[in-house]
């Protein structure tokens, strides 16, 4: 990487820092054209928006949009794009690792290792992340029986300031570099000494800007669980997923700081010459560890969690039962939110930290398998004496909670430290960490997308290629994933550029296979949407409860109006909605007319676009020491919190009449729905 | 999906013939690794197993358009249910804690072997990106190439001169990583001649897929004739001599040194790896 001499030698202009035409990686044609395709669609895309006239809309419904549903809704589309970005870095490596057998491939190490490091780093934070965010953004709400979130203007902060992170990584394609340490950047070979370019800033500061947002976006899913729900809902009445919601975001608050902090210890040590972690001057690599892990395993059952959530919620409603032993699953839940922060040490017993440590975080980590077994079984049971509809939801539910176990049981196998002793970061690992987040947090994400879709567009997905998705996906797991087992235990190690031992290729070609079945998978998804937006009439959802739904979500119109529910409902059971809908039919009428009364719904804001486009120009400034961009950023990012704070209407008025009219409307369509007589319009 | 897990499991056990990998063990500590796993692996394919089968029994009975099924909606708690699914997992689960605390404490890496043999001391310095293996007592070194006596046990001080890696030979089991000031304790045994293939295992940089090395158990007469040999070859490992290695960032050829400044691993290890006023500033200099 010749390009990239001049910003390893340090020459920095006070107006440009580091940054110089070397930056863009001329020589290497792949980035570049990738770069350059993405940033032509995306101008076309922004041309096509602008001759249509839809900036405006643009602008005030979503952009500057503080309603919970459309920033949930934006998180997930970030997700979903993200995911083809960190997708097609999985084609490469598995390309380049089906011919790497005594050959150097197609991908030169200082390109294939920023690849690997750019998958697990976008997969993480901006796939996963976002995807369980943005689903929590949208359902929590409507499932507590309220209007919004606590703080709805720094939802969108959270949001934006996410999207800043994923912009930062997908600039480093383009202009520089990005880390080549592997997604968790272990020091000593991510500090200055052994990786003197700009990409683990890349790394840093997309991780920290986003990190913010996570973490603020924790406190305000925390607080709006805590101190928002619906007139009669209790604790030990809240949905399933409200409550693995509110595990997940506890876990956020608890653990997001200990990320920060450490790559703030990181960042000391590369901008300012600080030896926390460096070999030289008494920095201590271990401790890093130790803190990322302290970090990073609450970090993969604060997504999972939220996958749970969306299994219970799926499997009861496709089983038409309540779900099975529900408190033993709550209990199981909180179990599982507490021991995720005993078990960090199991990331590296390979350190030598004794047989003691080691055998004691090896039974910490399987008991984490008992709460998580219990889970499983109450699904299970939880479909016995069901009526299961195999809807697609459905099947990814099932796809999960048979590869789920799999992917648990070799994680309980790499958790006995002498077994780990000769599994550990071989691709074994590999195979075991996706086999719980694709099986898990993935299928959970799908099954939530196309289980809540209907909620928040009015009409559902088309079926049959939403099952065709998850056929391909399901069967491109396994055949891209069970070979990597084979090659864990044939001892070979992740992160391999290329290879000599000729038994490995042959499975490796077969995961290749498996990468494709998946891109089949992910071709399916597209149509699968394109086909249902263009029958989306054919699809509409015009009774707000296409799936039959027990939560209250469905109780309201889909898609709901922007305040969710004309009056809030009362909750009276476990399963509000569907006690509501039971009275309804034992009655043969709707439940009473309530009395509207008007209510104050917060102002769109473009609070969080403007932090992030400042938070942009700073992080990007910091990235290459352009010191007077950093100032005028975070004086920009800084004022626009002061212009928020002084801001004199914060809410807009919805009437009594307005609201009955929209809820007259719904009331009609429930009454369709359970097949009772309308009420007259007043 | 269920098949594809008995296939998978199949593939796995019928792994065994494979040769080089962690399944093929040629050691005592690799054996011990191999039960432990095989054995943690049996036990939960038997809870695995049905419940895999029980998911898509129940999915397939239960369909809604099932009519010989019945349904249940009330079915939603039963405590004897809830007995079960907390006791198996959690009877399992202590099962294997026992077998995890017992077998974490027999293999732990930094115990030594039991053995009559007289072990052999070796000391491993992790470098860009190549292996250097000192021998103490013989006062010799190699880079890349490990050759001990069959049936004796070695006993490793582990070290790195830059970033963090891990030194693993799969067939002689456990690995540990190598960090830079950590002295860190491991001890192998090979029981059968043959070349076995050892690794990085933990990512280190550019050219970390060529970190490779082997090593040859040979009989304990051949060995000595090997440490004689090398004797009479190569150059001496100074500190000059160290630096130029260290410096060399490609993966080296399998060499050798005929001598060795004594205390050098001991003065990397007490220098936090290759200290940085002996090295350019970056240390990874770009290449020319």
């Amino acid at each position: 990487m010749t390009g990239l001499r001049s910003i390893e030698t340090g020459h920095s202009s006070p107006v440009f820092g580091k940054l110089s035409w070397d930056a863009i990686p001329f020589s290497e044609p792949l980035p570049l054209v990738a770069g350059g395709l993405v940033g032509a669609g995306l101008v076309a895309l922004l041309a096509w928006v602008w001759r249509r006239g839809y900036m405006p809309y643009l602008w005030k419904e979503w952009i500057t949009s503080v309603d919970h549903k459309k920033i949930g809704i934006m998180y997930c589309t970030l997700a979903a794009v993200m995911l083809l970005r960190g997708f097609s870095d999985a084609l490469l490596m598995r390309s380049q690792q089906a011919i790497a057998y005594n050959s150097p491939g197609y991908l030169p190490p200082d390109h294939y290792d920023q690849i690997f490091s750019a998958h697990g780093t976008i997969m993480i934070f901006f796939v996963a992340m976002p995807f369980m965010i943005g689903l929590m953004n949208f359902v929590l709400p409507l499932q507590l029986g309220i209007r919004d979130v606590a703080f709805p203007t720094l939802n969108s902060v959270s949001l934006w300031l996410t999207a800043v992170g994923a912009l930062l990584v997908n600039m480093s394609l383009v202009i520089g570099e990005f880390a080549r340490t592997g997604w968790v950047v272990y020091p000593p070979l991510s500090e200055l000494r052994f990786s003197p370019g700009v990409g683990v800033d890349y790394y840093l500061w997309a991780i920290q800007i986003s990190g913010v947002g996570t973490l603020l976006s924790g406190v305000n899913l925390v607080t709006t669980i805590l101190k928002m729900r619906a007139p009669g809902m209790g604790y030990s009445r809240m949905p399933m997923f409200c409550w693995t919601s509110l595990a997940t975001n506890l876990l956020i608050v608890a653990a997001f700081p200990i990320l920060t902090a450490t790559l703030a210890m990181l960042t000391l040590d590369r901008y300012l010459g600080f030896h926390f972690f460096t070999n030289e001057a008494g920095g201590n690599q271990m401790m890093f560890v130790n803190l990322i892990w302290a970090w990073g395993h609450p970090e993969v059952y604060i997504l999972i969690l939220p996958a749970f959530g969306i299994f219970s919620e799926v499997v009861s409603t496709f089983s038409g039962k309540p779900l099975f032993g529900y408190r033993s699953m709550i209990l199981a839940t909180m179990v599982i939110c507490l021991l995720s922060f005993m078990v960090w040490l199991h990331h590296f017993f390979t350190m030598g930290a004794g047989a003691d440590v080691n055998g004691f975080f090896g039974i910490t980590t399987m008991i984490i398998a008992v709460p998580t077994g219990v889970k499983v079984f109450n699904w299970l049971f939880t479909m016995y004496g069901g009526r299961i509809r195999f809807t697609t939801p459905m099947l990814w539910s099932v796809g999960f909670m048979v590869t789920f176990v799999i992917g648990g049981m070799t994680g309980v196998l790499l958790a006995v430290p002498p077994a780990d002793f000769v599994l550990h970061n071989s691709v074994f690992l590999v195979a075991h960490f996706h086999n719980v987040i694709i099986g898990g947090v993935l299928f959970g994400a799908f099954a939530g997308t196309t289980y809540w879709w209907p909620k928040a567009f009015g009409f559902t997905l088309d079926e049959t290629w939403g099952k065709r998705a998850f056929w391909f996906w399901i069967t491109g797991f396994y055949v891209a994933f069970m070979p990597l087992y084979v090659l864990g235990l044939m001892g070979m190690t992740r992160r391999l550029q290329h290879y000599d031992v000729p038994g490995w290729q042959p499975w490796l070609i077969t995961a290749g296979v498996g990468a494709l079945l998946i891109l089949c998978g992910i071709a399916c998804q597209i149509r699968m949407i394109w086909v249902s937006v263009r029958d989306r009439h054919r699809l509409a959802d015009l009774s707000g409860d296409p799936w039959d739904g027990r939560t209250l979500e469905w109780i309201t119109s889909s898609p709901p109006p922007p305040f969710n529910f004309a009056t809030l409902p009362r909750v009276e059971g476990e399963e509000a909605y569907w006690d509501v809908k039971s009275r309804a039919r034992d009655r043969r009428q709707l439940s009473d007319l309530p009395d509207y009364d008007r209510f104050e719904m917060p102002r769109n804001s473009p609070t969080g676009f403007v932090t992030a486009f400042f938070a942009t120009g700073m992080g990007f400034a910091l990235v290459w020491h352009i010191w007077w961009l950093v100032i005028a950023g975070f004086l920009g990012a800084w004022a626009t919190f002061v212009v928020f704070a002084w801001r004199d209407e914060p809410d807009y008025e919805v009437t009594a009449e307005e609201a009955e009219a929209i809820d007259r409307d719904r009331r009609a369509a429930k009454a369709k729905l359970l097949d009772i007589p309308a009420e007259r319009p007043a | 999906m269920g098949l594809a897990a008995v296939v998978a499991a199949t593939a796995i056990l019928g792994l065994q013939g494979c040769s080089s990998g962690v399944l093929d063990p040629a050691g005592p500590v690799a054996l011990g690794n191999k039960t432990v796993l095989t054995n943690a692996l049996i036990i939960m394919l038997g809870i695995v197993v049905p419940t895999i089968l029980a998911t898509l029994l129940f999915a397939w009975w239960f369909r809604a358009g099932n009519a010989r099924a019945t349904y249940r909606p009330d079915f939603t708690y039963s405590g004897k249910v809830e007995l079960l699914v907390w006791s198996v997992p959690a009877l399992v689960i202590i099962f294997l804690a026992g077998l995890t605390w017992t077998s974490s404490h027999a293999l732990a890496p930094e115990k030594p072997l039991a053995s009559r043999v007289r072990p052999l001391p070796v000391q491993v310095i992790a470098l860009d990106w190549k292996w250097l293996f000192i021998y103490p007592e013989q006062g010799i070194a190699t880079v890349n190439r490990l050759v001990v006596p069959v049936g004796t046990p070695i006993n490793f001080r582990i070290t790195s001169g830059t970033v963090m890696n891990s030194f693993f030979v799969p067939q002689l089991g456990s690995q540990i990583y190598a960090m830079s000031g950590m002295d860190s304790k491991l001890h192998l045994q090979a029981d059968r001649l043959g070349r076995f293939r050892g690794l990085s295992a933990h990512y280190s940089g550019n050219d970390f897929a060529d970190m490779t090395f082997f090593v040859d158990a040979v009989p304990p007469a051949a060995f000595q004739r090997w440490v004689a040999g090398q004797r009479g070859q190569g150059a001496v490992l100074d500190g000059p001599a160290f630096l130029r290695l260290a410096q060399s960032d490609s993966a080296a050829r399998p060499t050798g040194y005929r001598g060795v400044m004594p205390g050098l691993y001991d003065r990397v290890v007490a220098n936090h790896g290759v200290p940085v006023r002996e090295v350019a500033l970056h240390g990874r200099e770009p290449k020319h």
